[in-house]
């Protein structure tokens, strides 16, 4: 069934956009991500405009991640004061970033820029969450305790001041990494356009050391805040968002989230370390040798603005 | 580039003259069938019939044969071509150019190929021929078109035929009787909202005898229309509604999908 895009100005197949949707949403509920860095490319794949992709995607995650985080919060997999602390750094970081990203607009070469730092931050994260996955994995193999918090391994990070307690997470730290790494989420979200989910994670767990139990949830409600301010913030500013586009990825979304967090309930840790490690490789590598390969046409040709 | 664009501008007047001439008296009467297409959920691209006639008077000379090149040139907008090229082992935009007020959407339509109607040189004058037509780019400090195998120019009108956006179609003009003709103008999907200005030139004996123009219009109605107002217009309210909505779905899925 075709039907024909407001603000995109083409006619898609509505049921392309919706099994569109339903993937990535199975993946953003399995894994707690926003599943940004994988929908904005196949929307530009099926011809939407990058910058209509971009703006239109943002609100499909805030979707996702709001049924998502419901769903945690109801199993009581949510820290909020964690939640908290963390925007408090993710909005400053999101600010930040937005000013950095108009900056590097105006010096050019914001695309090449973007598309590097996809493949750096793709490739590393997705390259050590592999192996450490890997590793846990063949750990457990080996009939080893698999992931134990050893007491003497917490290091510097916890020997900041500001202590606090987060009951939930049941951990006791400082808030100032909480705030940095929020600070840093925000800004990478911002510059690239991306809710940074499968950054957060990550960070949480080995950095933070938060329980796997309340990891996921606690930053769905991150990822939730920051695209719901990057919606309103792209519809005031570039009259971008397309709401109907929005509306069928939504729909597809938070249909797959429900199933994916369900299947993400399922599987064990280190398996699903694994796997999404394996899925921000992949994505990465595919930026990397789309910047490396000889592209099929050398031209591109862009439209910079209607004059009448 | 100034020597070209006199030489175009002479073309006009050269042309404008014989259309008032009266010793040329043919009159083209024309029409389209659909003066505004719409575009509802729905749309998904459309055809356009232009069709007309050649009217002769007392001081038309009998039996001549004539030819018809139709040119359909959608809203104007500027669009930037960008070149790709290896820098330390990756591919990136090295070099630009940027069209200046080009026609988004540039058809052109005759009944037989365009060499065959009238000579390059009046050809070029009456921009016949994607290789005639005016695209100007900005080219340092000049505004200027360039020649037509320009790797910039010839990247951008090979990118926007592959799009069915620009076309050229020699045998698309058909001649029902010796003076009755008709056209078919089809419009991909992704065709730009706006205007689209045609016009028709009438040659014989490989001049231009005369020209007349029409328009029609693709405008978005109903609900299109309304979101993409709204968008435009009072962008917070409808990013608070989009926001809101995302909340809804999300909120309505979590209610649908409960499982205790």
């Amino acid at each position: 069934m075709q039907l024909y895009l407001p603000i995109a100005d083409i006619p898609v197949n509505v049921f392309l956009i919706l099994a569109m949707g339903a993937a990535v949403g199975f993946v953003s509920g399995m894994f707690g991500i926003g599943g940004g860095f994988l929908m904005t490319p196949l929307l530009i794949f099926v011809g939407i405009a990058p910058a209509v992709a971009v703006a239109s995607v943002a609100s499909h995650i805030a979707a996702s991640s709001f049924s998502g985080a419901l769903s945690y919060w109801r199993r009581r997999a949510i820290d909020p004061v964690l939640a908290v602390v963390l925007l408090s750094g993710g909005t400053i970081g999101t600010a930040l970033g937005v000013w950095t990203f108009t900056l590097l607009r105006s010096l050019g070469q914001l695309d090449l820029m973007i598309a590097t730092s996809y493949v750096i931050l793709l490739t590393t994260v997705g390259g050590l969450m592999f192996w450490e996955g890997l590793r846990a994995l063949l750990r457990a193999r080996r009939g080893g305790a698999a992931t134990v918090r050893r007491p003497g391994s917490h290091g510097w990070i916890h020997g900041l001041p500001l202590k606090m307690r987060f009951k939930r997470s049941k951990i006791y730290l400082s808030v100032i990494p909480v705030i940095v790494i929020g600070l840093v989420i925000g800004f990478i979200g911002a510059v690239m356009g991306i809710g940074g989910g499968f950054i957060l994670v990550p960070l949480l767990i080995y950095v933070l050391r938060v329980p796997t139990s309340t990891v996921i949830g606690t930053s769905m409600v991150l990822t939730l805040v920051t695209m719901v301010f990057a919606t309103m913030l792209h519809a005031v500013t570039n009259h971008l968002v397309d709401a109907v586009l929005a509306l069928i990825l939504m729909v597809g979304g938070v249909t797959g989230a429900q199933f994916g967090a369900r299947a993400g309930q399922k599987i064990r840790g280190e398996h699903l370390r694994l796997l999404l490690g394996l899925l921000v490789l992949a994505v990465g590598i595919r930026f990397a040798v789309e910047l490396v390969i000889r592209p099929e046409d050398l031209f591109t040709v862009r439209e910079t603005g209607i004059t009448g | 580039m100034t020597a070209r664009l006199t030489q175009w501008l002479a073309g006009l007047a050269v042309g404008a003259a014989l259309a008032i001439s009266p010793a040329q008296a043919e009159r083209l009467i024309v029409s389209v069938s659909n003066h505004r297409v719409t575009v509802t959920p729905n749309y998904s691209g459309d055809e356009l019939v232009l069709f007309g006639s050649v009217e002769k008077d007392a001081n038309t000379p009998p039996n001549r044969s004539y030819d018809l090149v139709v040119t359909v040139a959608g809203p104007r907008a500027d669009m930037v071509t960008r070149r790709k090229e290896r820098r330390f082992g990756i591919w990136i935009n090295t070099d630009s150019r940027q069209f200046l007020n080009v026609p988004t959407y540039l058809a052109l339509f005759s009944n037989r190929p365009f060499d065959a109607i009238a000579s390059p040189e009046v050809l070029r004058r009456q921009q016949i021929g994607l290789n005639n037509v005016l695209l100007t780019q900005r080219v340092g400090p000049d505004y200027a078109d360039v020649v037509p195998d320009d790797a910039f120019r010839s990247a951008f009108v090979r990118l926007r035929k592959q799009h069915g956006l620009y076309r050229e179609e020699t045998s698309a003009v058909t001649f029902l009787t010796p003076t009755l003709f008709r056209t078919s103008i089809p419009l991909p999907a992704e065709v730009p909202i706006g205007t689209y200005n045609v016009e028709i030139k009438l040659f014989a004996d490989g001049a231009l005898v005369t020209k007349t123009d029409t328009a029609f219009e693709i405008v978005k109605v109903g609900f299109e229309q309304f979101v993409a107002n709204t968008a435009r217009q009072n962008g917070f309210v409808y990013g608070l509604a989009t926001a809101f909505m995302a909340l809804m779905t999300g909120w309505m899925a979590s209610i649908v999908f409960r499982k205790d």
